[in-house]
């Protein structure tokens, strides 16, 4: 699964870090969209049942959280991202 | 004092217009970067898109409800980004930005909105499934279709309106999968035929799907969703009991909606099992106002009624802080949204009979499902948890069973499973779902740092 972008791409484009690797997103996006337009999962359950992506986008589930460098755990669905921003994920695990 | 409306959605939105009529400025509070709720979210600075193509139908509603809101901006204190995380009596306990605050107030007006109302599934933690709502909100706020492949399922008005949404904008659908036999919603019919212009709309939805070659499906069951890491495919059985499966590499996914209503739940407003709408909802009279002083509900926050009853509960609501406040309160305007809050009312009814909440597809969920997504418990373990303890102490209600099994007790506060963790119980103790309980809500309403800067 990637979302799809059908509508508004001629937006500008911003960089950042995705685990420590260069990723580009578009101005607007929130971090949910931002990671999951490139990459399908946005963290490992704690409890080792598996990645997870999400679920609600409106900030009631509480299942997108990823790490902003210097900013610590936010809520990827409700987080607009910013150029430069370096976003952690954590490990999925094997 | 201050007089606070929570939610700048339809209902936050005409309060905040009454208000302002009468004099009062309120402070208005979002947790959103703007306004218009979920149902008339606005789309970030930068977007283009126009309001008949982010809205269709109801354009109209939503770009008078953003003229309203940008026209009263100058004469309210908007606060957006900004949680309101607990409601003591006077008192609203507020985040915003990493910073602490609090608000004293006289008069608080709760328009909280809703959410999806879910039914685990197998394989719905999957990366690749997510809410009805949410996915809407995907195309609307973030121009994105949740995948390449998208399947929907649940049921409910938005079932159909967020695949027509998805259609139109491109997106390719695999099925559109309706846990509500046809016959159920043709009871409903005549009933539902008061409701105008809504009724028409979603007749013209499912009839649009069907003339595009879409599948829709009706009276399915066993529903699951299998795949490795990610979503890759989707298997029911049809009305008649055979088995079909799909390929698909996303799933929407939603059952009607349920209220946001946990502060309501901590100021003390006592809550009521709604049978028709299948939902508990805070105890309101026909004005808004709750038995607890200065706490007043409009909208979904109150029990699921849409977006135009929204906007006029939200206006009576506003009224009635006004007549509390000794204000004078215009009655013909008041007659006036008393009938429509009335009219509506039977509309609505007639709407959550035509799509039932499949309350057996959640008591019959498999052992094995998760149940709780916050900590991966399964159904089995509430049940195992309800079995344990039935010969001591019987988990009768769903906080002792939470307390029991951790199921609701995840960083979601049983928002997501809460309403299907009460069927497996209820129906573990052969008892009515109203009986066990709804799980009390506890302050803060969302996850908040432990540390907020509360110097800064």
């Amino acid at each position: 699964m990637r979302l799809q972008r059908v509508a508004e791409m001629d937006r500008p484009a911003v960089s950042f870090m995705l685990d420590g690797a260069p990723a580009d997103a578009c101005v607007g996006d929130t971090l949910l969209t931002a990671i999951l337009a490139q990459d399908g999962y946005l963290r490992a359950s704690e409890f080792g049942d598996g990645l997870r992506a999400g679920f609600c986008l409106m900030g009631a589930c509480q299942d997108c959280w990823v790490i902003i460098e210097g900013g610590g755990r936010v809520r990827a669905c409700t987080t607009p991202i910013e150029d430069g921003m370096r976003v952690s994920r954590g490990r999925p695990q094997p | 004092m201050s007089v606070v409306i929570v939610g700048a959605g339809p209902a936050g939105t005409r309060a905040a217009e009454v208000l302002v009529g009468a004099g009062v400025r309120p402070i208005v509070i979002d947790e959103a970067p703007d306004n218009g709720g979920r149902i008339y979210q606005r789309q970030p600075a930068g977007f283009r898109r126009g309001a008949r193509t982010l809205y269709g139908f109801e354009a109209a509603k939503a770009q008078a409800i953003h003229d309203i809101f940008d026209r009263l901006r100058p004469s309210i204190d908007f606060r957006p980004r900004t949680l309101a995380w607990n409601l003591r009596p006077g008192l609203i306990d507020t985040i915003s930005d990493g910073k602490a605050g609090a608000i004293p107030v006289a008069q608080t007006i709760l328009c909280t909105g809703a959410m999806d109302r879910v039914i685990p599934l197998p394989g719905w933690t999957l990366p690749g499934v997510f809410t009805l709502g949410g996915s809407q909100i995907a195309l609307k706020a973030q121009g994105c279709a949740i995948g390449a492949r998208v399947a929907f399922l649940g049921t409910g008005p938005l079932l159909y309106l967020v695949a027509y949404q998805y259609a139109r904008a491109g997106a390719q659908i695999v099925c559109v999968l309706d846990t509500t036999p046809f016959t159920t919603k043709a009871a409903q019919a005549f009933a539902l035929m008061r409701g105008g212009a809504t009724f028409a709309k979603g007749l013209y939805y499912i009839a649009w799907l069907r003339a595009h070659g879409i599948t829709i499906a009706e009276g399915v069951t066993s529903l699951a969703i299998e795949g490795d890491g990610q979503v890759e495919k989707l298997s029911w059985r049809d009305a008649r009991g055979l088995r079909h499966e799909v390929a698909a590499d996303a799933v929407a996914v939603g059952f009607g909606l349920k209220p946001e209503a946990q502060l309501a739940d901590l100021a003390g407003v006592p809550f009521d099992f709604d049978p028709v709408q299948h939902n508990w909802v805070p105890r309101k009279d026909s004005n808004g106002q709750t038995s607890v002083e200065g706490v007043f509900l409009a909208g979904d926050g109150s029990g699921i009624q849409g977006a135009d009853l929204a906007e006029a509960a939200g206006a009576r609501a506003a009224w009635a802080v006004l007549a509390a406040r000794g204000l004078t309160v215009d009655a013909r305007a008041v007659a006036r949204l008393d009938a429509t809050l009335a009219a509506g009312s039977n509309f609505r009814a007639a709407l959550e009979r035509a799509f039932p909440f499949p309350a057996t597809l959640a008591a019959d969920m498999a052992d094995d499902t998760i149940l709780c997504r916050c900590e991966a418990i399964t159904a089995g373990e509430l049940r195992a948890a309800a079995n344990e303890a039935l010969a001591t102490l019987p988990p009768s209600e769903v906080n002792r069973a939470k307390a029991l099994s951790r199921v609701g007790m995840g960083r979601c506060q049983g928002r997501v499973c809460g309403a299907a963790a009460a069927e497996v119980l209820a129906a573990s103790l052969s008892c009515p779902v109203e009986q066990v309980g709804r799980l009390r809500g506890q302050p803060p309403v969302k996850p908040i740092p432990i540390l907020p800067a509360e110097a800064a």
